[in-house]
């Protein structure tokens, strides 16, 4: 059929016939473990025809720091740091999560309070996943101003655990067994602090993004998957809830005290992007009510209660290692490595910022593991990415892929 | 259901469609554990799949385990399955020689089982027979060796900078 | 008036070398103005692989903000970009890749490795990870740490901004640089 073009000449609209479309050339772009948009080192062959994607293979490794092998060198105290950069955004949920799964190994009770104040910690770290999560897909599609404010938030909840443990990032928070100092007084009045102010910059964010209306056309329909290819795929965590199934470990297999807790777990329809961000931002909303919660019901009990009494694996206080024998012989076991640590297997998920991180030990009663397997939530939900962005333009894909918080220490470990 | 009850359900199912090729039922901690033959494993996770009573429809985890103690057995593949609705779990193990390190793919049951098999061919050496893609992914691509084998040194052994002697190995 | 509001407060505006002023003109070596010029606009590359890069964006952003050294654009293109830095683990997978990205910088450039991955490898002493990227690029600033505080990073910016204002402007296109380039195999 002729149309006319710019200049207001007739022509002929070239036809597409069953032989042009054979001979279609695809083109390869590379969007490769460095670039400004990939938020971690993994790479992408992109096959696209035009802006379409038609398919992609992703390459992933770039930051293999053997883990697993490491983990079975190092005693069981000293594996924390290492589970510290899984994922580094929220570095105080995989420390909590390995201390839970040693003392499901050992088989120890902890007090109430401890519990909470691990609850009051995890929610935090949380929060800060959250936020970068959703900072970054708007960064991702031009509004970088929500994130200059979100970091901000970033680093009062720093100030926090400064206060508790004294790292800012990398937290190696907690011990097994509990923490290994009661929270000061000048963190309790920097959480009261956060629990004031938090609401309205979170408001303030909001209103930037959420009904937005560039960023609902970027974001609605961009990297959807359906709620069983999303099971199939193994997926866990926000992005399995914006696809609709409401699963969550906090509440199918209860770990910490979760089963006091009041809060509920926010469910999307299509499982697209804006489906996820929308479920990250209300996680946010209810965690913070979960961290209200926990401060409430810690006021309510004994003070001064901050471990479990395992000496075995708790090193006694130091005014009791120079004053008291038992005390010192505990103290030499537990660094030398002599406590006997109980064989098994044992298998422990905590609800990481990406889903169920889960933790394998194998332990044959030496002084380190056998065998440790982390089963991480973003290595499996990436294995999905090139379902995801099948057909979709490659603005969209940048989108997906922050959307799908991609962290590169937990992808490759 | 309490998983000892769990244990024993599953337990009847499974040796009523496979017989022999269980080899152990035990309860480890709070996991029922099965311990079956190699070549039964797909079939045994399909109809553990299918079984309007198991319905175990979520793959949480599939790692390799080395032993170089068990003669004939040392390497071995775990497998945890899920079944969300009604909050079940169970583990699998298979084990077989390091000669003969070849097991059938579970990627046509679950596409989980996709990069989580390259991961334990990376690993452990453990060919996968069927994988749509069965290469390394998270070390380098000429590799030589398979690092989580208890033979292999975790430090480069080629690095000038760090005295061994000074750091206790 | 404005000099006793600078003196008064704890501003530190670049002070100019010293040179010959007169009425309308001041005489310095060239040196130093293009070293002063270079300083105070940094452009810098950041190759983030992992945990530092969380701190280094905690750096650009409000709080501790490196924009006010001059380094607020950061170039993700190779060619554009005047300091390359290296936050996190390089693994042996990687290294080829920084490698490229370092023979793309156009002179004048520097490299600064942050964190102690980057310097030497850090707690991951395995059979995966490079020992620090100065086996196979030339460093100049190294910052430690694990994470490195972004104080830290900043005070890292700071003594690169001092090496590249005493910097001569022949440096590049003396055979000494080549023979340093040459033993990392770049040419």
């Amino acid at each position: 059929m002729a149309t006319k073009n710019k200049n207001n000449a007739i022509q002929e609209t070239p036809v597409v016939t069953a032989e042009k479309l054979e001979e279609k050339e695809y083109s390869i772009l590379n969007l490769g473990p460095t670039h400004p948009a990939t938020h971690g080192v993994f790479q992408n062959v992109l096959k696209m025809d035009g802006e379409i994607i038609v398919d992609s293979e992703p390459t992933i490794g770039y930051i293999h720091r053997a883990f697993e092998k490491l983990a079975e060198r190092r005693p069981y105290n000293q594996i924390t740091p290492i589970t510290d950069r899984l994922n580094y955004c929220s570095s105080p949920i995989n420390n909590m999560g390995w201390h839970m799964t040693v003392e499901k190994l050992i088989d120890a009770k902890l007090p109430k309070r401890v519990e909470y104040m691990r609850i009051i910690i995890m929610e935090l770290s949380r929060i800060t996943d959250h936020l970068v999560c959703n900072s970054v897909i708007g960064v991702d599609a031009g509004a970088l101003t929500g994130f200059i404010y979100v970091f901000e938030e970033r680093e009062k909840i720093y100030e926090i655990y400064e206060e508790i443990c004294g790292a800012r990032l990398t937290t190696n928070i907690g011990r097994i067994g509990g923490f290994e100092r009661d929270f000061p007084q000048s963190a309790w009045d920097k959480l009261y602090k956060f629990i004031e102010d938090f609401p309205k910059v979170l408001k303030e964010f909001e209103k930037l993004l959420v009904r937005n209306r560039i960023f609902m056309d970027r974001t609605i329909g961009a990297g959807s998957i359906s709620a069983e290819r999303a099971l199939n795929y193994g997926f866990t965590g926000p992005n399995l809830r914006a696809a609709g199934v409401d699963y969550d470990v906090r509440v199918m297999n209860p770990y910490s005290s979760y089963e006091d807790f009041e809060f509920t777990i926010p469910v999307g329809t299509n499982g697209d992007t804006y489906d996820r961000f929308m479920v990250r931002e209300e996680e946010i909303w209810q965690s913070f009510s979960i961290i209200k919660q926990a401060v409430e019901k810690i006021e309510k009990l004994p003070k001064g209660v901050f471990h479990a009494d395992v000496p075995d694996f708790y090193l006694p206080p130091k005014e009791e290692v120079y004053n008291n024998m038992e005390a010192l012989i505990y103290h030499f076991k537990i660094v030398m490595g002599e406590t006997e640590i109980p064989k098994g297997e044992v298998y422990h998920a905590v609800e990481g910022g990406n889903g169920e991180l889960g933790f394998y030990l194998v332990s044959d009663g030496g002084r380190t593991p056998y065998r440790l397997h982390f089963r991480r939530p973003c290595f499996i939900c990436y294995q999905a990415y090139p379902e995801m962005i099948r057909g979709n333009l490659l603005s969209d894909a940048i989108v997906t892929m922050s959307s799908m918080n991609v962290i590169a220490g937990e992808l490759d470990a | 259901m309490e998983e000892q009850e769990l244990l024993t359900s599953v337990e009847t199912k499974l040796r009523e469609n496979f017989g022999d090729a269980i080899i152990s039922a035990e309860m480890m901690r709070d996991f029922p554990v099965f311990t079956i033959k190699r070549d039964k494993i797909v079939e045994v996770i399909k109809y553990l799949y299918d079984e309007p009573e198991m319905e175990f429809r979520f793959l949480t985890d599939l790692c390799g385990i080395h032993f170089p103690d068990n003669k004939g057995k040392e390497l071995g593949v775990v497998y945890h399955l899920h079944n969300m609705p009604k909050n079940w779990r169970v583990r699998f193990r298979i084990f077989f020689a390091t000669e003969d390190a070849v097991v059938p793919t579970l990627t046509t049951v679950f596409s989980a089982a996709n990069w989580m098999e390259r991961e334990t061919y990376d690993f452990f050496g453990i060919v996968f027979k069927g994988h749509p893609n069965m290469k390394r992914i998270l070390n380098v691509d000429d590799m030589v060796g398979f690092p989580l084998r208890k033979e292999f040194p975790l430090e480069d052994q080629n690095r000038e900078d760090k005295n061994d002697s000074m750091f206790g190995r | 008036m404005a000099s006793e509001v600078l003196e008064k407060s704890n501003i530190d505006l670049v002070s100019s070398p010293p040179g010959i002023e007169g009425p309308g003109f001041f005489a310095t070596s060239l040196d130093k103005v293009i070293g002063i010029a270079r300083a105070n606009s940094i452009w810098p590359l950041p190759f983030a692989t992992s945990c530092c890069g969380i701190e280094f964006m905690a750096t650009m952003a409000a709080h501790y903000d490196m924009g006010r050294f001059g380094a607020e654009r950061l170039s993700f293109s190779p060619r554009q970009a005047d300091l390359l830095m290296v936050m996190g683990t390089i693994a042996k997978k990687m290294g080829p890749i920084l490698k490229q990205v370092y023979t793309q910088m156009a002179e004048p450039r520097w490299v600064l490795s942050m964190g102690a991955c980057a310097s030497s490898g850090g707690i991951f002493d395995t059979y995966s990870v490079l020992q620090g990227i100065d086996r196979i690029i030339p460093v100049d600033v190294y910052v430690p740490g694990c994470p490195p505080r972004p104080e830290q990073v900043l005070d890292g910016i700071v003594k690169i901004q001092e090496l590249i204002k005493n910097e001569s402007i022949r440096r590049r296109s003396r055979p000494e640089y080549k023979e340093m380039l040459a033993k990392y195999g770049i040419e």
